[in-house]
């Protein structure tokens, strides 16, 4: 291949075949210096983002917070016409639909989850879209349910197993949108046509036969992609020519996926040193000036800011806030030693000082303790003035990933166009163990959801009888847990495949059966309390095992305590084993998550007294962190258990979200910056994965549940994402003030 | 509780907050002993006072938690002990200082420096890398008044620090009406200027938010009414002193 726009880049693997690493590390420049080359926003940004600000109010102010919804046109990559913000003022163009925040319907998950969020915001689905749905095109959801066992069914409406995808979309499939601006599409639509030909073999099998039919419909949304961008007045069929048009070039990759999907978390990738390739040349060119390339930036990172999907309002239960998780991977060291920290890396986190804090990108910087101080500083600092970034460790996940694995969601990584994971939600290990005690009897409706295991009969609990029929509880679980998501990924591939998203992957990818667990530390607690201490159970009058009373103290995770840590540590353990003696679809491969998003309210909210005395309906610690309250020796202490939990054994992330008042951190701006970075540090040396961070006063949220409208972009991390903290429910405020702030006095 | 541990080996300890970020510089694993024989009234952990409560830890058990956040106490911070009054468990420092640094860990003792330079206490000092000495008051009656201690001792120990080359971080609670005074930082004023190896000096502003652990423990709150130290009296004082802090 050869275009006259690869001019100034050097040579390499990556002009002979599909190859973005190999084109980065041959060009990129790593930068090692601090942040005093930035730029602050220009004028037209100033404009441009006060009427972004002003439609977010005309959003907030609306029914249920949507602005306006297109109810008429199904939506794929190239449904909608053109729409624009301020055409004149944006750098950057593109919107899911023909104006700003007005969301598209994507009926092919499933009809009835869009018929009901129109109704909840006061709309109706067009009667036309509505008869093709209900007569002639069964979708994602119908499919799951036709094929569902009774089993699962009742794991699921017991809350055993929670949020599963199987009314909304999985998401957490990033594709390789770098490749449209580097390659354009007409060399991606070669190069799938090429494997079409690979595909034609002997013998068409199933799997041959599916495949096939894939690619062609990979080739077609590359196809839509072109007619897309066309609309806009852009020819992408071509590689970009400079930084402006590679921008571009590869939001309108991005743009196609959350056109075609409405999926739970909608990630970016890791594309901001990519990127900075194109605005390197062209600032040595001196076509371009500092100011330009940061508008540029800023413009794109409006766009991301105004993704939205049209979702019900039970969804919001479970995901509050919004959220699409745009998730940007930022930084990170190359596998040759050099840091992939670039001018770049600066500019896109420079967007929360330009256009101030927003949960949106998902900003996740790739942590290595080998990252240059310059930038570990910047991070620090704008993490204690925005509560928006999130770190994970680019130390241990680049063992197995490599150095072009982007986080996907929160807290999965996956090896840009190289890999996907079936999303698997969680299941609830909380209520597995009171499940094991009660012999697979619900503990507050009293019904037999389990086949019948043997209760546990005696007044004090046995931690030997209590971990026996745990484990063997553990093991239905797993069971109907990968049936479950066999069943529902089958049908996602069937009734509403991600046709852009897998066309900028590789035709040979490894899949992913992302499991999840919820309530680790309830259940880390509750065998810690049977063990260490006298746990007397409560029975009502049908036998049914309701309440404990614990007798004496024991010891609680997230105290750096490997008394009760090893437990949280086993538990991982076996639940990842058992899970791993089932076949899954597509032979993917499994993997485990301690992640709960906000979910661990509804969790906690749906399961009982437990034995380690949380009272039934308390919300679960998010995560992998500890109950609230429960650890007493600092936050350091907290790291340390998290640390524990093996990163071999849950691959798909171990989240922890970690709140701290400015005070406690630090002294001066200085102090706490430095503090922060050594923390970071540390924990990460210590194998933590991810972390949350959060700095701010207790008192400045209770001020904002009072006064919503005086914090219209305050914004705190939450499990795994951001959020405008007005945004979430009032239960959820509440969960986020309750929970730990570690705070000095 | 046994009373016949050898004081060398076991601590009566409070508790630890493992990541301590305003008691010296950088990280610092604090750990917080059993124990004081001082009454301030303005004190905000009651709890800390009584010296027979608590529980005793073992120097192991305690260097072992300690070792387990190296990783975040490189390359700046380091060990504060603290209280209570941590000298008063002079011989078990002394121990754990000797291990901590071995292992090449900066250690800090946070004390008001009432108490007798006793040959234990000097040779903890030697194992100090810094010392947050928090001046009671200036002034001798009212730091009787306030703490229920002649701060004779006090300024004795803190000559002491200066001749000995050991670093300090002066410290005093400023409280509206009690330490405020112009004539009495003055004199605070001259007596840091005496000493050579003063670091820094910090107004720690009173604040009432540890009433509540009086008032859980069944005492009576000795300030009630007196008003938190703000921002300008804070200020005021640093004015007053006009002490450039060394970093």
């Amino acid at each position: 291949m050869k275009f006259e726009q690869w001019n100034g880049f050097a040579n390499g693997d990556w002009q002979t075949e599909i190859n973005v690493r190999d084109f980065i590390q041959r060009n990129y420049t790593p930068y090692e210096g601090d942040s005093s080359f930035l730029a602050g926003p220009t004028e037209k940004t100033k404009k441009l983002w006060d009427e972004v600000l002003e439609l977010y109010k005309k959003e907030h102010d609306s029914e249920g917070g949507v602005l306006d919804i297109d109810t008429k046109t199904v939506s794929t990559v190239a449904s909608h016409e053109a729409g624009y913000i301020d055409k004149d003022l944006e750098d950057i163009v593109g919107l899911q639909t023909d104006a700003p925040l007005k969301r598209a319907i994507m009926p092919f998950g499933g009809i009835r989850i869009v018929e009901k969020s129109c109704e909840a915001y006061g709309r109706k689905v067009d009667e036309e879209v509505e008869e093709i749905f209900h007569k002639y095109r069964k979708t994602h959801n119908d499919g799951v349910f036709s094929v569902y066992t009774p089993d699962i069914r009742a794991a699921r409406s017991s809350h055993l197993i929670t949020g599963l995808p199987d009314g909304y979309g999985r998401g957490r499939i990033i594709g390789d949108y770098r490749r449209v601006a580097l390659y354009g599409v007409d060399v991606l639509i070669e190069e799938k046509k090429q494997e079409l030909d690979v595909l034609n073999v002997d013998e068409l099998t199933e799997e041959v036969i599916r495949q096939r039919e894939e690619t062609s419909e990979q080739i077609s949304a590359l196809q839509a992609l072109k007619v897309m961008a066309s609309k806009y007045g852009f020819d992408i069929s071509k590689p970009a020519t400079n930084a402006k048009e590679a921008v571009q070039w590869l939001y309108f990759g991005y743009l196609g996926a959350i056109k075609d999907q409405n999926g739970a978390a909608m990630s970016l990738g890791r594309t901001s040193s990519f990127l900075d390739i194109y605005f390197e040349r062209d600032l040595k060119n001196g076509t371009l000036t500092e100011e330009e390339a940061q508008e540029i930036m800023d413009h794109f990172i409006m766009k991301l800011r105004l993704v939205r999907f049209l979702r019900t309002p039970e969804y919001n239960e479970l995901f509050s806030g919004d959220p699409v998780w745009v998730t940007e991977s930022i930084g990170g060291i190359g596998i040759d030693g050099r840091t992939l920290v670039t001018k770049n890396s600066f500019r896109i986190l420079h967007t929360l000082e330009n256009l101030g804090p927003a949960p949106e990108p998902n900003l996740t910087v790739l942590w290595s303790t080998r990252l240059p101080e310059g930038f570990k500083k910047y991070t620090t600092k704008l993490s204690i003035e925005t509560s928006s970034i999130q770190y994970e460790n680019d130390d241990l996940m680049r063992i197995t990933l490599g150095d072009d694995y982007g986080i996907a969601c929160c807290v999965s990584p996956m090896k840009i166009g190289k890999q996907m994971q079936f999303f698997g939600a969680r299941a609830n290990l909380a209520k597995t163990l009171l499940y094991a005690i009660n012999g697979g009897k619900d503990e507050k409706t009293g019904k037999q959801v389990t086949p019948k295991y043997e209760a546990i009969t005696s007044e004090y609990l046995d931690y030997n009888e209590v971990m026996e029929k745990f484990d063997q509880m553990m093991d239905y679980v797993a069971k109907i847990y990968i049936k479950a998501l066999n069943a529902i990924h089958y049908m996602h591939d069937k009734y509403s495949y991600e046709a852009i998203e897998m066309a900028l992957h590789d035709k040979d990818i490894l899949r992913t059966m992302a499991c999840g667990i919820a309530g680790l530390s309830v259940v880390a607690d509750s065998l810690s309390a049977i063990k260490y201490a006298k746990v007397k159970v409560i029975r009502d009058e049908n036998g049914l095992a309701v309440d404990y009373e614990v007798e004496g103290d024991f010891p609680k995770f997230g105290n750096d305590d490997d008394r009760v840590d090893q437990i949280a540590v086993d538990i991982t353990k076996t639940f990842m084993n058992k899970l791993r003696k089932h076949q899954t679809y597509r032979n993917s491969k499994h993997t485990l998550s301690i992640l709960t998003i906000t979910s661990n309210v509804v969790y906690g909210k749906a399961t009982g007294n437990t034995p380690d005395g949380r009272r039934a309906g308390e919300p679960f610690g998010p995560g992998a962190n500890p109950l609230h309250g429960r650890d007493t020796n600092g936050a350091l202490a907290v790291m340390n258990s998290i640390a524990k939990l093996p990163f071999d054994s849950a691959e798909d992330g171990i989240s922890y979200t970690f709140s701290i008042t400015p005070g406690t951190l630090g002294k001066t701006e200085k102090e706490r910056v430095n503090n922060l970075t050594n923390m970071l540090d540390g924990y990460f040396k210590q194998t933590g994965h991810h972390i949350n961070v959060n700095v701010f006063d207790r008192s400045l949220l209770e001020d904002a549940m009072e006064h919503p409208e005086k914090y219209p972009q305050l914004t705190i991390r939450v499990s795994g994402y951001a959020v405008h903290f007005t945004k979430l429910t009032r239960e959820q405020q509440l969960d986020v003030i309750h929970r730990t702030i570690h705070e000095r006095i | 509780m046994k009373q016949e541990k050898d004081l060398r080996y076991y601590a009566k300890v409070h508790s630890v907050e493992t990541f301590g970020a305003v008691d010296g510089p950088g990280i610092r694993f604090v750990l917080f002993l059993q124990g004081c024989h001082l009454e301030c009234k303005y004190c905000h952990n009651r709890d800390t006072w009584d010296i027979n409560g608590g529980s005793y830890k073992s120097l192991d058990e305690l260097f072992y938690k300690i070792i387990r956040y190296k990783n975040y106490i490189f390359p700046n911070g380091g060990v504060t002990v603290t209280g209570g009054e941590p000298l008063l468990q002079a011989k078990f420092i002394l121990e754990l200082f000797k291990k901590l640094k071995k292992e090449g860990i900066h250690t800090c003792i946070d004390t008001s420096g009432i108490i007798a330079l006793t040959d234990d206490v000097k040779e903890v000092l030697k194992y100090t890398d810094l010392v947050l000495l928090d001046i009671k008051h200036i002034d001798d009656e009212k730091c009787k008044e306030l703490v229920g201690k002649s701060n004779k001792l006090e300024l004795e120990f803190a000559k002491y620090l200066s001749n000995n080359n050991i670093p300090i971080w002066i410290r005093q609670v400023l409280i509206p009406g009690y330490t405020d005074e112009e004539q009495d930082l003055y004199k605070l004023k001259d007596f840091i200027s005496s000493l050579k190896t003063v670091e820094k000096v910090e107004f720690l502003p009173y604040h009432s938010i540890g009433e509540f652990k009086w008032k859980k423990l069944g005492f009576k709150y000795l300030l009630e009414g007196v008003p938190q130290a703000t921002d300008k009296d804070i200020a005021r004082a640093k004015k007053i002193l006009n002490f450039r802090d060394v970093p």
